[in-house]
């Protein structure tokens, strides 16, 4: 025993020593702490996450007001592509194209997850770090370089990729179809190759991490279910992301060295290209069997945050926590099975698609346990409406309101009228867009005084939240209209359709409630910034919570706890047990003589 | 205008916001304790009090969206199939709003219902099987009737009937236009392939086929009422999706395959366009078309013209920069003016045949034309010699 204890004083002493020897780059540039790579994540995903959502609004204006000039449009765009401020039609398609790769990708991939797996795993689960500091390190490293070889993209001559997020060739394969595709797709490449690199990197060490740092007592059935869904998350890129690498390799072969992998029969520009017997389907399938699994690595991470919120806010255990893990296993599973859906009209076989159809809707079994969960963990809560609490529930609000709708887009029948139409962008932008963007302020709220030893402010995050809901939901809802009306989306303008003309109004006012629910985003911004430096200063445990995270002193170390590593007695949701006074019981509080786990 | 208007209105509203936020800051002067950023029993009470305003929110703007933009929505189904598609979509949206008006009442009901204070103490309610059991049991069945329901449709959609009596026509996509080639007496397309392009060819059509001798090649799609339309689809260059909404039906052209879908037209144009859903449609949108064209014209522009409904066939599938234009008007006809609207076109062979004639005296121009196109496929040429050593070098 004795012996053990002096192992830790030791490698502690060490710690403290190297601490010492910190300079400006190792502790804020090189570092290989991962409090400071969180950090560095989340500020790299909000950088990203502000151009992504302006490019949204620069198409939303033009769609509300087509070809109308804008000054703005020439500022930021130039006069190539928005000459005299009216935006040109293929700048348009570059900046959907981008608005989609930086937010499912920089934002919502690697700003969300990255953030919170690095900041939460050691913390949560009782690590002084993670397996492998120095390869979490070139993880971030890769993903700045990938997000500056993206941004590089946007500065080139013919302009980025336009092809959309999804970059189908044989359209992404050939600048003859459209400008886009010249270097600015070849970036593209580049830049998600290097990307994926960096996820693996980041997912390894993550389930590694959970696997094998886990502290004395803290059983896979004793973990907070964030660590479930980064867990889970982690195996779900591990599988699928390599997918991706090599869709995007092949495709770099087509356009590079003539190989037909994706293209076949093709005359464009007045002449026969030599390609022949490859298939865009096939490249169809590689994307989707990473595109679909990649909708759950961005809404999983979300979910755990928010049942960790949740229940802490709630002052309640989780509900169903068994079933909320196995629906998180389920979900992943089946993510993997079902990205024919996004697929039934792509010319496969009509056979497959009714496979599709049936996993697809399964996946709506899991979910509904899920979101039942949430809202029985708020039955009968002393419930506390923190900021973070309050994109807790909006984010449980809006994938439902998403994810309803995905009964009629995984239904193949119901696909064939709404498929690519604004039903689509309503449905995936609550359900897996605002819904983790929603986990991802929830817990930027509930994580900043562990990231920073400070309070954001709470007044500034109500107003926050109030207008940010009202604007996502004025937005989003009435695009299902439009869409059911049979307007595609990725037109650049409508105008030439006026049988589609009934529905300009509709789009004016989706656009004014972008506009305002963008600005508004000011505020956060503002808050976020100023508080790092001028924030109140949090508390050791400001909310309150059970998990470990909360018994490391504020000021940060390398290797999280000054003394020994706690050892874990109990759940992470001993919120208002009866057994005790003291409406929360941490983990690391040993069970009371005679004490029975009152949970399954 | 609108732009300037909203942008000041945001400014005003962030200043007011900021000068509130100011006077919530200075009313916590004094409380200088840690926690003044932890929400307090009055927060919770106020934001409780939004919880329930933003469930009155949203559903009033559900009730307001469906008054307001629900005849937006595609009525009546042009097609027999679609009368399938539509009975499945109206089931699956009252699964959808009964579920979503309960849902989400329980969520905000709850939340503003339990708002924290410091005397209260949540249950310890950590699990019920019989709850969980609940509600995973019943979105199983639902969800198995919906399935069932929806891949009997499907089925009965997707798989053409091989023996069955319809009417082959194939739809050809290309940056940004849609062509339409008829079978002809026949009734079977003769064979193409993009590298037979030539001319007037424009869709590669073999004319050394027999089947292809009688093919009709137009940029009009006319389809008759009441029989099986069959539609073949190819794409020459990159990926589209033939798009009829009207129909409820789409599928996307791929170059290098043949895609299909078939489907009965039940209502012709001018049907169609009587159905009362539809006039009154026409009359607002024309009401719109109206305002703005007096718009234009006090600008000094020219005035737009009335709208009159056609069925169209859109392009959905982003196709390059003038994606937003790709269309093709499509007239149903009653069966005896569609054999009558064919039988006054030409067939391919034909056109081929006229063109011939009519190109021979400008042949000196199209010399001319022929040396630069035989000076890029000599420069091609060089560049595929190249890219296939780099290949080999690569594959080394």
């Amino acid at each position: 025993m004795s012996a053990e204890a002096h192992g830790h004083d030791h490698g502690h002493d060490h710690e403290h020593e190297h601490h010492h020897k910190d300079t400006f780059i190792t502790k804020y540039i090189f570092s290989i702490d991962h409090k400071m790579i969180a950090k560095q994540y989340l500020i790299t995903g909000i950088i990203m996450g502000i151009i992504g959502i302006a490019m949204s609004l620069l198409f939303r204006m033009q769609l509300a007001w087509p070809e109308e000039s804008f000054k703005i449009f020439n500022v930021l765009l130039g006069d190539k592509f928005a000459p005299d401020g009216v935006m040109a039609n293929d700048i348009y398609l570059a900046l959907v194209t981008i608005h989609g790769t930086i937010m499912v990708f920089f934002v919502l991939t690697a700003g969300l997850s990255g953030t919170f797996s690095n900041l939460l795993i050691p913390l949560q689960i009782g690590a002084r770090d993670m397996a492998s500091g120095f390869m979490n390190m070139i993880s971030y490293w890769l993903f700045f370089l990938s997000a500056v070889v993206m941004l590089c993209s946007l500065f080139v001559e013919a302009g980025p990729a336009s092809a959309g997020w999804t970059i189908y060739p044989p359209l992404s394969a050939l600048p003859q179809a459209i400008p886009g595709s010249g270097t600015g797709m070849t970036l593209w490449l580049v830049s998600m190759a290097i990307f994926i690199a960096s996820s693996l990197m980041g997912s390894l060490n993550y389930i590694v991490t959970v696997i094998n740092l886990r502290t004395k007592g803290m059983s896979m059935t004793r973990l907070p279910l964030t660590i479930w869904t980064f867990f889970v998350t982690a195996i779900i890129g591990v599988i699928s992301f390599p997918v991706l690498l090599s869709a995007a390799l092949l495709l770099i072969f087509d356009r590079s060295f003539g190989t037909s992998f994706f293209l076949s029969d093709i005359y464009i520009a007045g002449e026969v290209l030599h390609y022949q017997g490859g298939s865009p389907v096939l490249f169809e399938h590689l994307f989707w069997f990473l595109g679909h699994p990649e909708v759950y690595i961005v809404i999983l991470p979300a979910m755990g945050l928010v049942s960790e919120i949740m229940a802490t806010n709630s002052r309640k255990p989780i509900f169903g926590y068994r079933a909320m893990i196995m629906s998180v296993l389920a979900i992943a599973f089946l993510s993997t099975i079902v990205w024919g859906h996004h697929m039934f009209l792509s010319g496969m076989n009509p056979f497959l698609g009714s496979v599709f159809t049936f996993t697809t809707l399964l996946i709506a079994i899991p979910s509904a346990v899920k979101a039942f969960n949430w809202i029985t963990t708020l039955w009968k809560g002393n419930l506390q409406f923190n900021p973070a609490m309050l994109f807790s529930i909006g984010m449980v609000s809006t994938f439902i309101t998403g994810g309803l709708t995905g009964i009629i887009l995984g239904d193949s029948t119901l696909d064939i009228n709404v498929h690519d139409t604004y039903f689509v962008i309503a449905h995936f932008h609550l359900v897996m867009g605002i819904s983790a963007l929603y986990g991802m302020f929830a817990g930027i709220y509930h994580w900043f005084p562990k990231m920073y030893g400070r309070m954001l402010n709470k007044n500034l995050g109500y107003i926050h939240f109030w207008i940010t809901a009202v604007c996502a939901y004025g937005v989003f809802f009435p695009m299902h209209f439009i869409g059911l009306a049979g307007l595609p989306r990725r037109y650049y303008t409508n105008t030439n359709f006026p049988l589609f003309d009934d529905l300009q109004n509709v789009n004016v006012l989706i656009t004014t409630f972008a506009l305002v629910g963008g600005a508004f985003q000011l505020v956060f911004l503002y808050n976020f910034f100023s508080s790092i430096f001028y924030g109140k200063k949090a508390v050791q445990n400001p909310w309150k919570s059970t998990t470990l995270e909360w018994t490391t002193p504020v000021e940060h170390i390398h290797g999280n706890w000054p003394g020994e590593i706690p050892h874990v007695y109990r759940w992470p949701y001993d919120y208002s047990n009866p057994n005790h006074d003291v409406d929360f019981v941490p983990q690391n509080v040993p069970m009371k003589e005679g004490e029975e786990v009152l949970h399954h | 205008m609108t732009s300037l208007l909203v942008i000041i209105v945001l400014v005003l509203l962030a200043v007011a916001l900021w000068q509130l936020t100011k006077i919530f800051d200075l009313t916590q002067v004094g409380s200088s304790s840690d926690d003044s950023q932890v929400a307090s029993d009055n927060d919770n009470n106020v934001q409780g009090y939004i919880m329930f305003g933003f469930l009155a929110f949203i559903y009033i703007f559900t009730i307001y969206g469906l008054l307001k933009w629900g005849n937006l929505a595609l009525h009546t189904p042009a097609s027999e199939h679609g009368l399938l598609v539509d009975s499945l979509m109206n089931i699956t949206w009252v699964l959808i709003f009964t579920v979503q008006v309960i849902t989400q009442g329980l969520l905000y009901w709850f939340s503003f219902k339990y708002k924290g204070n410091k005397d209260k103490k949540a249950l310890f309610f950590a699990d019920s099987n019989k709850l969980e059991a609940i509600w995973s049991i019943i979105p199983s069945v639902v969800l198995a009737v919906l399935i069932l329901y929806g891949l009997y449709a499907w089925n009965n959609i997707m798989f053409v009937d091989k023996d069955e009596d319809v009417v082959e026509i194939e739809l050809y996509a290309q940056q940004f236009k849609w062509t339409a080639r008829y079978a002809g007496q026949d009734n079977v397309l003769g064979k193409a392939n993009v590298r037979l392009i030539e001319g007037i060819n424009t869709l590669g059509v073999d004319m050394s086929d027999p089947n292809a001798q009688d093919d009709i090649v137009v940029t009009e799609l006319h389809i008759p009422k009441g029989k099986k339309v069959h539609f073949k689809m190819r794409s020459q260059d990159v990926l589209h999706s033939a798009y009829f909404p009207h129909f409820r039906a789409q599928m996307n052209c791929v170059p290098g395959m043949v895609t299909e879908f078939a489907f009965v037209p039940t209502y012709t144009t001018a049907e169609y366009r009587e159905l009362p859903f539809m006039v009154q449609k026409v009359a607002n949108i024309n009401k719109l078309r109206n305002e703005k064209s007096a718009e234009l014209v006090a600008k000094g522009g020219t005035a737009l013209d009335p709208y009159t409904f056609d069925y169209l066939l859109l392009c959905n599938k982003i196709c390059g920069a003038s994606h937003y234009n790709m269309q093709m008007k499509v007239v149903v006809d009653s069966p005896e003016d569609y054999k009558k609207w064919l039988s006054e076109k030409t067939t391919l062979a034909q056109d081929i045949k006229a063109a011939a004639a009519a190109e021979k005296p400008a042949e000196g121009a199209e010399a001319t034309t022929d040396t630069t196109a035989k000076v890029k496929d000599t420069v091609k040429a060089v560049i595929d010699t190249v890219k296939a050593a780099v290949a080999k070098v690569a594959v080394k």
